[in-house]
Protein backbone atom coordinates (compact mmCIF):
# COMPACT_ATOMS: atom_id res chain seq x y z
CA UNK A 1 0.00 0.00 0.00
CA UNK A 2 2.55 2.35 0.70
CA UNK A 3 4.76 1.58 -2.49
CA UNK A 4 1.59 1.73 -4.12
CA UNK A 5 1.14 4.92 -3.00
CA UNK A 6 4.69 6.04 -3.44
CA UNK A 7 4.67 5.22 -6.82
CA UNK A 8 1.52 6.98 -7.88
CA UNK A 9 3.50 10.38 -5.67
CA UNK A 10 6.41 9.51 -8.51
CA UNK A 11 4.47 9.25 -11.52
CA UNK A 12 2.41 11.94 -10.46
CA UNK A 13 5.58 14.25 -10.04
CA UNK A 14 7.15 13.10 -12.80
CA UNK A 15 4.43 14.03 -14.87
CA UNK A 16 4.45 17.81 -13.57
CA UNK A 17 7.97 17.85 -14.66
CA UNK A 18 7.79 17.23 -17.61
CA UNK A 19 4.94 19.82 -18.04
CA UNK A 20 7.14 22.43 -16.12
CA UNK A 21 10.76 21.39 -18.30
CA UNK A 22 8.60 22.07 -21.80
CA UNK A 23 7.19 25.23 -21.38
CA UNK A 24 6.82 26.31 -24.66
CA UNK A 25 5.58 22.81 -25.60
CA UNK A 26 2.80 22.78 -22.57
CA UNK A 27 1.79 26.70 -22.93
CA UNK A 28 1.09 25.35 -27.03
CA UNK A 29 -0.57 22.24 -26.09
CA UNK A 30 -2.66 24.14 -23.07
CA UNK A 31 -3.83 26.84 -25.65
CA UNK A 32 -5.05 24.16 -28.19
CA UNK A 33 -6.47 22.05 -25.57
CA UNK A 34 -7.94 25.45 -24.05
CA UNK A 35 -9.59 26.78 -26.81
CA UNK A 36 -10.88 23.51 -28.11
CA UNK A 37 -13.05 23.24 -24.94
CA UNK A 38 -13.93 27.52 -24.74
CA UNK A 39 -16.42 26.99 -27.93
CA UNK A 40 -18.41 24.44 -25.80
CA UNK A 41 -18.08 25.92 -22.89
CA UNK A 42 -19.30 29.60 -24.52
CA UNK A 43 -21.92 27.60 -25.81
CA UNK A 44 -23.23 26.36 -22.94
CA UNK A 45 -22.95 29.38 -20.56
CA UNK A 46 -25.28 31.16 -23.38
CA UNK A 47 -27.13 28.25 -23.33
CA UNK A 48 -27.75 28.87 -19.54
CA UNK A 49 -28.09 32.65 -19.79
CA UNK A 50 -31.13 32.39 -22.45
CA UNK A 51 -33.00 29.58 -20.71
CA UNK A 52 -32.91 31.69 -17.27
CA UNK A 53 -34.10 34.68 -19.38
CA UNK A 54 -37.21 32.19 -20.07
CA UNK A 55 -37.44 31.28 -16.65
CA UNK A 56 -37.68 35.08 -15.93
CA UNK A 57 -40.13 36.62 -18.34
CA UNK A 58 -43.22 36.72 -16.70
CA UNK A 59 -46.81 35.47 -17.73
CA UNK A 60 -45.52 32.73 -19.52
CA UNK A 61 -46.47 29.75 -17.50
CA UNK A 62 -50.01 31.54 -16.23
CA UNK A 63 -53.06 29.97 -17.44
CA UNK A 64 -56.51 32.59 -18.09
CA UNK A 65 -59.57 30.88 -18.06
CA UNK A 66 -62.28 33.19 -19.02
CA UNK A 67 -66.07 31.98 -18.42
CA UNK A 68 -69.35 32.98 -20.33
CA UNK A 69 -71.12 36.20 -19.38
CA UNK A 70 -73.92 34.38 -18.63
CA UNK A 71 -72.26 31.83 -15.78
CA UNK A 72 -73.52 31.50 -13.05
CA UNK A 73 -71.96 31.30 -9.41
CA UNK A 74 -73.48 27.86 -9.07
CA UNK A 75 -71.11 27.55 -12.49
CA UNK A 76 -68.06 29.23 -10.90
CA UNK A 77 -67.64 26.62 -7.76
CA UNK A 78 -68.32 23.55 -10.79
CA UNK A 79 -65.27 25.11 -12.46
CA UNK A 80 -63.39 25.90 -8.92
CA UNK A 81 -64.21 22.05 -7.92
CA UNK A 82 -63.30 20.74 -11.10
CA UNK A 83 -59.59 22.66 -10.99
CA UNK A 84 -59.54 21.16 -7.44
CA UNK A 85 -59.76 17.62 -8.44
CA UNK A 86 -57.61 17.80 -11.89
CA UNK A 87 -54.87 18.83 -9.17
CA UNK A 88 -54.19 22.28 -11.82
CA UNK A 89 -52.20 23.86 -9.26
CA UNK A 90 -52.79 26.93 -7.64
CA UNK A 91 -55.43 29.70 -9.08
CA UNK A 92 -56.90 32.90 -8.38
CA UNK A 93 -60.60 33.92 -9.07
CA UNK A 94 -61.17 37.29 -10.77
CA UNK A 95 -64.58 37.92 -10.20
CA UNK A 96 -66.27 40.44 -13.02
CA UNK A 97 -67.42 43.27 -10.17
CA UNK A 98 -63.11 42.93 -9.70
CA UNK A 99 -62.13 42.91 -13.13
CA UNK A 100 -63.97 46.07 -13.43
CA UNK A 101 -63.17 48.09 -10.63
CA UNK A 102 -59.09 47.24 -11.76
CA UNK A 103 -59.81 48.35 -15.28
CA UNK A 104 -61.21 51.89 -14.05
CA UNK A 105 -58.23 52.15 -11.77
CA UNK A 106 -56.50 51.77 -15.25
CA UNK A 107 -55.39 55.59 -16.16
CA UNK A 108 -57.97 57.38 -18.70
CA UNK A 109 -60.01 54.27 -18.50
CA UNK A 110 -62.63 55.41 -15.87
CA UNK A 111 -64.75 57.49 -18.51
CA UNK A 112 -65.14 54.31 -20.90
CA UNK A 113 -65.96 51.98 -18.11
CA UNK A 114 -68.46 54.25 -16.55
CA UNK A 115 -69.97 55.14 -20.05
CA UNK A 116 -71.05 51.33 -20.43
CA UNK A 117 -74.18 50.54 -20.18
CA UNK A 118 -73.33 47.13 -18.95
CA UNK A 119 -70.12 45.01 -17.07
CA UNK A 120 -68.62 43.62 -20.39
CA UNK A 121 -65.79 41.77 -18.78
CA UNK A 122 -66.38 37.68 -17.89
CA UNK A 123 -65.35 36.51 -14.69
CA UNK A 124 -62.12 34.53 -14.98
CA UNK A 125 -59.53 32.08 -13.39
CA UNK A 126 -55.61 32.94 -13.26
CA UNK A 127 -53.81 29.27 -13.23
CA UNK A 128 -50.42 28.86 -11.92
CA UNK A 129 -50.06 25.07 -13.04
CA UNK A 130 -48.10 22.67 -11.06
CA UNK A 131 -46.67 21.35 -14.10
CA UNK A 132 -44.59 23.70 -16.19
CA UNK A 133 -43.46 21.69 -19.08
CA UNK A 134 -44.96 22.89 -22.56
CA UNK A 135 -46.46 19.42 -23.58
CA UNK A 136 -48.35 19.46 -19.81
CA UNK A 137 -49.91 23.20 -20.12
CA UNK A 138 -51.08 22.29 -23.77
CA UNK A 139 -52.54 19.09 -22.44
CA UNK A 140 -54.21 20.98 -19.54
CA UNK A 141 -55.24 24.10 -21.84
CA UNK A 142 -57.35 21.45 -23.99
CA UNK A 143 -59.37 19.90 -21.03
CA UNK A 144 -60.19 23.31 -19.37
CA UNK A 145 -61.49 24.13 -22.70
CA UNK A 146 -63.88 21.58 -22.55
CA UNK A 147 -65.30 22.05 -19.52
CA UNK A 148 -68.86 23.87 -19.45
CA UNK A 149 -69.21 27.91 -19.19
CA UNK A 150 -65.82 27.96 -19.85
CA UNK A 151 -65.89 30.79 -23.03
CA UNK A 152 -61.67 30.99 -23.38
CA UNK A 153 -58.43 29.71 -22.13
CA UNK A 154 -55.38 31.63 -23.19
CA UNK A 155 -52.48 30.10 -23.16
CA UNK A 156 -49.10 32.33 -24.49
CA UNK A 157 -48.15 28.32 -25.46
CA UNK A 158 -46.78 29.18 -29.06
CA UNK A 159 -44.00 31.50 -27.84
CA UNK A 160 -42.89 28.79 -24.93
CA UNK A 161 -43.25 25.79 -27.36
CA UNK A 162 -41.02 28.35 -30.17
CA UNK A 163 -38.27 28.62 -27.14
CA UNK A 164 -38.02 25.65 -25.68
CA UNK A 165 -37.18 23.77 -29.38
CA UNK A 166 -34.69 26.27 -30.14
CA UNK A 167 -33.05 25.17 -26.52
CA UNK A 168 -33.32 21.90 -27.32
CA UNK A 169 -32.01 22.57 -30.88
CA UNK A 170 -29.46 24.69 -29.19
CA UNK A 171 -28.54 21.86 -26.81
CA UNK A 172 -28.29 19.70 -29.63
CA UNK A 173 -26.07 21.28 -31.31
CA UNK A 174 -24.02 21.96 -28.36
CA UNK A 175 -23.55 18.37 -27.90
CA UNK A 176 -22.16 17.85 -31.45
CA UNK A 177 -19.55 20.87 -31.35
CA UNK A 178 -18.66 19.21 -27.85
CA UNK A 179 -17.99 16.06 -29.19
CA UNK A 180 -16.30 17.35 -32.26
CA UNK A 181 -13.68 19.40 -29.82
CA UNK A 182 -13.25 16.42 -27.03
CA UNK A 183 -12.16 13.96 -30.23
CA UNK A 184 -9.97 17.47 -31.16
CA UNK A 185 -8.37 16.99 -27.33
CA UNK A 186 -7.93 13.42 -27.38
CA UNK A 187 -6.15 13.53 -30.51
CA UNK A 188 -4.00 16.64 -29.27
CA UNK A 189 -3.15 14.34 -25.99
CA UNK A 190 -2.43 11.28 -28.50
CA UNK A 191 0.02 13.36 -30.25
CA UNK A 192 2.02 14.81 -27.36
CA UNK A 193 2.11 11.32 -25.51
CA UNK A 194 3.25 10.00 -28.51
CA UNK A 195 6.05 12.10 -29.22
CA UNK A 196 7.03 11.30 -25.37
CA UNK A 197 7.13 7.53 -25.76
CA UNK A 198 9.62 8.18 -28.37
CA UNK A 199 11.88 10.84 -26.46
CA UNK A 200 11.88 8.02 -23.48
CA UNK A 201 12.23 5.06 -25.39
CA UNK A 202 15.73 4.58 -23.89
CA UNK A 203 14.37 4.65 -20.56
CA UNK A 204 11.68 2.54 -21.24
CA UNK A 205 13.64 -0.34 -22.48
CA UNK A 206 15.80 -0.45 -19.63
CA UNK A 207 13.06 0.09 -16.91
CA UNK A 208 11.35 -2.86 -18.36
CA UNK A 209 14.46 -4.98 -18.55
CA UNK A 210 15.26 -4.09 -14.75
CA UNK A 211 11.57 -5.07 -13.85
CA UNK A 212 9.24 -2.52 -13.98
CA UNK A 213 5.32 -3.50 -14.65
CA UNK A 214 3.01 -1.97 -17.10
CA UNK A 215 1.46 0.01 -15.01
CA UNK A 216 4.70 1.59 -13.98
CA UNK A 217 6.11 2.75 -17.29
CA UNK A 218 2.21 3.68 -18.23
CA UNK A 219 1.39 5.85 -15.49
CA UNK A 220 3.41 8.72 -15.49
CA UNK A 221 1.72 9.37 -19.15
CA UNK A 222 -1.80 8.83 -17.88
CA UNK A 223 -0.71 11.51 -15.05
CA UNK A 224 0.53 13.82 -18.10
CA UNK A 225 -2.48 13.72 -20.03
CA UNK A 226 -4.97 13.79 -17.26
CA UNK A 227 -2.80 16.85 -15.91
CA UNK A 228 -2.50 18.93 -19.35
CA UNK A 229 -6.31 18.25 -20.04
CA UNK A 230 -7.27 19.34 -16.27
CA UNK A 231 -5.36 22.58 -17.07
CA UNK A 232 -6.62 22.98 -20.35
CA UNK A 233 -10.24 22.67 -19.36
CA UNK A 234 -9.42 25.36 -16.49
CA UNK A 235 -8.32 27.71 -19.32
CA UNK A 236 -11.33 27.24 -21.00
CA UNK A 237 -13.40 28.17 -17.67
CA UNK A 238 -11.21 31.65 -17.74
CA UNK A 239 -11.27 32.37 -21.54
CA UNK A 240 -15.29 31.92 -21.17
CA UNK A 241 -15.30 33.84 -18.12
CA UNK A 242 -13.19 36.30 -19.34
CA UNK A 243 -15.40 37.18 -22.21
CA UNK A 244 -18.30 37.00 -20.33
CA UNK A 245 -17.03 40.44 -17.70
CA UNK A 246 -16.16 41.75 -21.25
CA UNK A 247 -19.60 41.69 -23.04
CA UNK A 248 -21.79 41.76 -19.18
CA UNK A 249 -21.42 45.51 -19.23
CA UNK A 250 -22.85 46.13 -23.02
CA UNK A 251 -25.51 43.30 -22.58
CA UNK A 252 -26.66 44.99 -19.46
CA UNK A 253 -26.94 48.53 -21.14
CA UNK A 254 -28.83 46.81 -24.09
CA UNK A 255 -31.34 44.85 -21.83
CA UNK A 256 -31.92 48.36 -19.80
CA UNK A 257 -32.63 50.10 -23.64
CA UNK A 258 -35.57 47.63 -23.83
CA UNK A 259 -36.42 48.34 -20.22
CA UNK A 260 -35.54 45.07 -18.62
CA UNK A 261 -32.79 44.06 -16.34
CA UNK A 262 -30.58 41.12 -17.43
CA UNK A 263 -26.96 40.04 -16.31
CA UNK A 264 -24.98 37.43 -18.35
CA UNK A 265 -23.77 34.90 -16.05
CA UNK A 266 -20.46 33.82 -16.40
CA UNK A 267 -19.62 30.10 -15.54
CA UNK A 268 -19.52 28.83 -11.85
CA UNK A 269 -17.40 27.24 -9.99
CA UNK A 270 -18.84 24.14 -10.42
CA UNK A 271 -18.70 24.77 -14.53
CA UNK A 272 -15.12 25.26 -14.25
CA UNK A 273 -14.63 22.39 -11.86
CA UNK A 274 -16.87 20.18 -14.76
CA UNK A 275 -14.69 21.69 -17.64
CA UNK A 276 -11.56 20.54 -16.07
CA UNK A 277 -12.72 17.33 -15.26
CA UNK A 278 -14.05 16.84 -18.52
CA UNK A 279 -10.43 17.82 -20.13
CA UNK A 280 -8.33 15.43 -17.68
CA UNK A 281 -10.58 12.57 -18.18
CA UNK A 282 -10.30 12.97 -22.08
CA UNK A 283 -6.81 13.81 -21.58
CA UNK A 284 -6.49 10.27 -19.66
CA UNK A 285 -8.05 8.87 -22.28
CA UNK A 286 -6.13 10.20 -24.90
CA UNK A 287 -2.57 9.00 -22.99
CA UNK A 288 -4.23 5.60 -22.87
CA UNK A 289 -4.76 5.22 -26.20
CA UNK A 290 -1.56 6.68 -27.43
CA UNK A 291 0.66 4.93 -24.45
CA UNK A 292 -1.16 1.27 -25.88
CA UNK A 293 -0.10 1.92 -29.38
CA UNK A 294 3.11 3.18 -29.02
CA UNK A 295 4.14 0.39 -26.35
CA UNK A 296 3.71 -1.67 -28.67
CA UNK A 297 6.76 -1.96 -29.92
CA UNK A 298 8.62 -2.50 -26.56
CA UNK A 299 7.33 -6.08 -26.52
CA UNK B 1 18.53 -21.89 -8.79
CA UNK B 2 18.82 -22.06 -12.48
CA UNK B 3 17.84 -25.25 -13.64
CA UNK B 4 18.04 -26.26 -17.56
CA UNK B 5 16.27 -29.04 -19.32
CA UNK B 6 16.39 -30.10 -22.66
CA UNK B 7 16.37 -26.26 -23.19
CA UNK B 8 16.21 -24.93 -27.36
CA UNK B 9 15.77 -21.56 -28.46
CA UNK B 10 14.46 -20.81 -31.93
CA UNK B 11 14.11 -17.93 -33.81
CA UNK B 12 11.74 -16.62 -36.23
CA UNK B 13 13.26 -18.01 -39.75
CA UNK B 14 14.39 -21.10 -38.06
CA UNK B 15 18.12 -20.52 -36.54
CA UNK B 16 18.36 -22.13 -33.73
CA UNK B 17 20.93 -20.63 -31.17
CA UNK B 18 20.63 -22.80 -28.35
CA UNK B 19 19.80 -26.53 -29.16
CA UNK B 20 18.85 -28.82 -26.57
CA UNK B 21 21.06 -27.69 -23.59
CA UNK B 22 20.65 -29.06 -19.78
CA UNK B 23 22.30 -27.72 -16.97
CA UNK B 24 21.87 -27.42 -13.08
CA UNK B 25 23.56 -23.96 -11.18
CA UNK B 26 22.97 -24.12 -7.32
CA UNK B 27 22.96 -21.33 -5.12
CA UNK B 28 25.88 -19.65 -4.57
CA UNK B 29 27.86 -20.80 -7.59
CA UNK B 30 29.76 -18.71 -9.63
CA UNK B 31 29.39 -19.92 -13.14
CA UNK B 32 31.15 -18.67 -16.48
CA UNK B 33 29.42 -19.45 -19.76
CA UNK B 34 32.00 -19.38 -22.73
CA UNK B 35 32.68 -19.84 -26.58
CA UNK B 36 33.27 -18.26 -29.73
CA UNK B 37 31.12 -15.40 -30.55
CA UNK B 38 27.82 -16.74 -32.05
CA UNK B 39 27.99 -19.83 -29.65
CA UNK B 40 24.30 -18.70 -27.75
CA UNK B 41 25.96 -17.37 -24.97
CA UNK B 42 24.14 -13.68 -25.52
CA UNK B 43 20.94 -15.98 -26.40
CA UNK B 44 21.32 -18.66 -23.11
CA UNK B 45 21.51 -14.97 -20.85
CA UNK B 46 18.74 -13.69 -22.67
CA UNK B 47 16.66 -17.10 -21.70
CA UNK B 48 17.40 -16.53 -18.05
CA UNK B 49 16.28 -12.93 -17.58
CA UNK B 50 13.30 -13.93 -19.84
CA UNK B 51 14.06 -10.98 -22.17
CA UNK B 52 13.54 -14.27 -24.70
CA UNK B 53 11.29 -17.24 -24.57
CA UNK B 54 12.19 -20.61 -24.33
CA UNK B 55 11.11 -22.52 -27.73
CA UNK B 56 11.08 -26.30 -26.20
CA UNK B 57 12.24 -27.63 -22.51
CA UNK B 58 11.99 -26.00 -19.62
CA UNK B 59 14.07 -23.41 -17.80
CA UNK B 60 13.63 -22.66 -14.16
CA UNK B 61 14.86 -19.87 -12.32
CA UNK B 62 14.10 -18.82 -8.60
CA UNK B 63 11.65 -21.59 -8.37
CA UNK B 64 9.46 -20.33 -11.24
CA UNK B 65 9.06 -21.89 -14.62
CA UNK B 66 10.11 -19.56 -17.14
CA UNK B 67 8.59 -21.24 -20.12
CA UNK B 68 5.24 -21.25 -18.59
CA UNK B 69 5.43 -17.61 -17.25
CA UNK B 70 2.26 -15.10 -17.56
CA UNK B 71 3.58 -12.07 -19.43
CA UNK B 72 2.35 -9.74 -16.47
CA UNK B 73 4.46 -12.17 -14.22
CA UNK B 74 7.83 -11.57 -16.04
CA UNK B 75 8.39 -7.84 -14.12
CA UNK B 76 8.35 -9.88 -11.21
CA UNK B 77 11.20 -12.37 -11.95
CA UNK B 78 13.48 -9.72 -13.18
CA UNK B 79 13.47 -8.17 -9.99
CA UNK B 80 15.21 -10.87 -8.75
CA UNK B 81 17.84 -11.17 -10.84
CA UNK B 82 20.77 -8.63 -11.21
CA UNK B 83 21.55 -7.67 -14.91
CA UNK B 84 24.20 -6.42 -16.50
CA UNK B 85 24.68 -5.91 -20.30
CA UNK B 86 27.61 -5.31 -22.67
CA UNK B 87 26.37 -2.16 -23.58
CA UNK B 88 25.48 -0.74 -19.73
CA UNK B 89 22.23 0.36 -21.17
CA UNK B 90 22.53 3.35 -18.67
CA UNK B 91 20.41 6.71 -18.70
CA UNK B 92 22.44 9.19 -19.76
CA UNK B 93 19.95 12.18 -18.83
CA UNK B 94 20.34 11.70 -15.42
CA UNK B 95 22.97 11.39 -12.82
CA UNK B 96 24.99 8.36 -11.42
CA UNK B 97 22.96 8.35 -8.54
CA UNK B 98 19.27 8.47 -10.39
CA UNK B 99 20.52 5.68 -12.47
CA UNK B 100 21.16 3.53 -9.58
CA UNK B 101 17.82 4.67 -8.00
CA UNK B 102 15.81 3.65 -10.88
CA UNK B 103 15.04 -0.33 -9.55
CA UNK B 104 14.36 0.76 -6.10
CA UNK B 105 11.99 3.36 -7.56
CA UNK B 106 10.63 0.48 -9.70
CA UNK B 107 9.64 -1.60 -6.64
CA UNK B 108 8.08 1.40 -5.25
CA UNK B 109 10.64 2.13 -2.39
CA UNK B 110 10.42 5.32 -0.12
CA UNK B 111 13.23 7.70 -1.11
CA UNK B 112 15.08 8.38 1.78
CA UNK B 113 15.52 4.80 1.97
CA UNK B 114 16.51 4.41 -1.62
CA UNK B 115 19.26 7.09 -1.72
CA UNK B 116 21.01 5.17 1.20
CA UNK B 117 20.76 1.93 -0.67
CA UNK B 118 21.79 3.36 -3.90
CA UNK B 119 24.81 5.23 -1.84
CA UNK B 120 25.72 1.95 -0.62
CA UNK B 121 25.83 0.50 -4.21
CA UNK B 122 27.25 3.07 -5.02
CA UNK B 123 30.05 2.60 -2.53
CA UNK B 124 30.57 -1.27 -3.23
CA UNK B 125 31.77 -0.15 -7.21
CA UNK B 126 33.77 2.73 -6.02
CA UNK B 127 31.50 5.44 -7.64
CA UNK B 128 30.20 7.02 -4.54
CA UNK B 129 32.37 10.26 -5.10
CA UNK B 130 31.34 10.73 -8.59
CA UNK B 131 26.97 9.93 -8.25
CA UNK B 132 26.31 13.43 -9.32
CA UNK B 133 28.48 12.65 -12.41
CA UNK B 134 26.52 12.06 -15.62
CA UNK B 135 26.97 8.69 -17.00
CA UNK B 136 29.10 10.15 -20.33
CA UNK B 137 31.56 11.93 -17.58
CA UNK B 138 32.62 8.57 -17.01
CA UNK B 139 34.99 6.24 -18.31
CA UNK B 140 34.36 2.96 -19.83
CA UNK B 141 35.29 0.64 -16.57
CA UNK B 142 32.96 3.07 -14.71
CA UNK B 143 30.43 2.92 -16.59
CA UNK B 144 30.49 -0.74 -16.26
CA UNK B 145 30.71 -0.46 -12.68
CA UNK B 146 27.67 1.96 -12.87
CA UNK B 147 25.72 -0.49 -14.10
CA UNK B 148 26.80 -3.48 -11.64
CA UNK B 149 25.73 -0.92 -9.08
CA UNK B 150 22.39 -0.83 -10.55
CA UNK B 151 22.18 -4.48 -11.09
CA UNK B 152 23.05 -5.47 -7.48
CA UNK B 153 20.61 -2.38 -5.48
CA UNK B 154 17.93 -4.60 -5.50
CA UNK B 155 20.06 -7.30 -3.31
CA UNK B 156 19.17 -9.60 -6.38
CA UNK B 157 19.54 -13.22 -5.41
CA UNK B 158 21.12 -13.96 -9.17
CA UNK B 159 23.72 -11.79 -10.67
CA UNK B 160 24.04 -12.40 -14.33
CA UNK B 161 26.24 -10.43 -16.93
CA UNK B 162 26.49 -11.26 -20.53
CA UNK B 163 29.92 -9.74 -21.65
CA UNK B 164 30.68 -7.18 -19.22
CA UNK B 165 34.23 -6.74 -19.99
CA UNK B 166 33.44 -6.82 -23.42
CA UNK B 167 34.96 -2.94 -24.79
CA UNK B 168 37.07 -2.68 -21.47
CA UNK B 169 41.25 -2.64 -21.91
CA UNK B 170 42.65 -5.73 -19.17
CA UNK B 171 43.07 -3.31 -16.11
CA UNK B 172 39.56 -2.15 -16.16
CA UNK B 173 38.22 -5.64 -16.52
CA UNK B 174 39.91 -6.81 -13.69
CA UNK B 175 38.53 -4.46 -11.68
CA UNK B 176 35.38 -5.52 -12.87
CA UNK B 177 35.93 -9.19 -12.35
CA UNK B 178 37.14 -8.68 -8.81
CA UNK B 179 33.59 -6.88 -8.07
CA UNK B 180 31.58 -10.20 -9.30
CA UNK B 181 34.02 -12.18 -7.01
CA UNK B 182 33.26 -10.01 -4.33
CA UNK B 183 29.65 -10.51 -4.45
CA UNK B 184 29.97 -14.24 -4.78
CA UNK B 185 31.81 -14.48 -1.88
CA UNK B 186 28.79 -13.17 0.24
CA UNK B 187 26.96 -15.29 -1.70
CA UNK B 188 25.27 -14.49 -4.55
CA UNK B 189 24.71 -16.30 -7.52
CA UNK B 190 26.98 -14.93 -10.43
CA UNK B 191 26.56 -16.00 -13.99
CA UNK B 192 28.60 -14.34 -16.50
CA UNK B 193 28.59 -14.99 -20.26
CA UNK B 194 32.20 -14.14 -21.91
CA UNK B 195 35.14 -15.60 -24.19
CA UNK B 196 37.95 -14.10 -22.01
CA UNK B 197 39.75 -16.49 -21.49
CA UNK B 198 41.87 -14.84 -18.90
CA UNK B 199 39.04 -15.31 -16.34
CA UNK B 200 38.86 -18.85 -16.47
CA UNK B 201 42.63 -19.27 -15.78
CA UNK B 202 42.39 -17.01 -13.16
CA UNK B 203 39.22 -18.31 -11.44
CA UNK B 204 38.54 -21.45 -11.76
CA UNK B 205 34.85 -20.98 -11.88
CA UNK B 206 32.37 -23.41 -12.97
CA UNK B 207 32.40 -23.22 -16.60
CA UNK B 208 29.28 -23.85 -19.33
CA UNK B 209 31.00 -24.33 -22.58
CA UNK B 210 28.44 -23.46 -25.47
CA UNK B 211 29.51 -24.46 -29.54
CA UNK B 212 26.78 -23.58 -31.65
CA UNK B 213 24.09 -23.56 -29.54
CA UNK B 214 24.78 -26.75 -28.02
CA UNK B 215 26.52 -27.79 -24.29
CA UNK B 216 30.10 -29.38 -25.06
Amino acid sequence: MKAWFAQHQAALASAFHRLWSTPLNTLLSLLVIGIALTLPGAGYVLLDNLRDLGRNASGVQQISLFMNLDASKKDVGDIESRLRSAGAGKWKFVPKEEALKRMQKSEGMAEIVASLPRNPLPDAFIIEPANTEPEALEVMRKEIAGWPKVAHVQLDSAWVKRFDAFLKLGKLALWMLGGIFAAGLVAVTFNTIRLQVLAQAAEIEVARMIGATDGFIRRPFYYFGALQGGLGGLLAAALVAGAVGLLGGPVGDLATLYGGSFALNGPSLLDALVLASAGAVLGWLGAQLSVSLSLRKFD
Amino acid sequence: MIVASNLSKRYPGGYEAVQDVSFEISAGQMVFITGHSGAGKTTLVKLIASIERPTAGSLVVNGQNLSALRRSAIPYVRRHLGMVFQDQKLLFDRSALDNVLLPLQIVGMPRRESIRRAQAALDKVGLLAREKARPIALSGGEQQRLAIARAVVNRPTVLLADEPTGNLDADSATDILEIFADFHRVGVTVVVATHDQNWIERYHPNVLRLDHGRLL
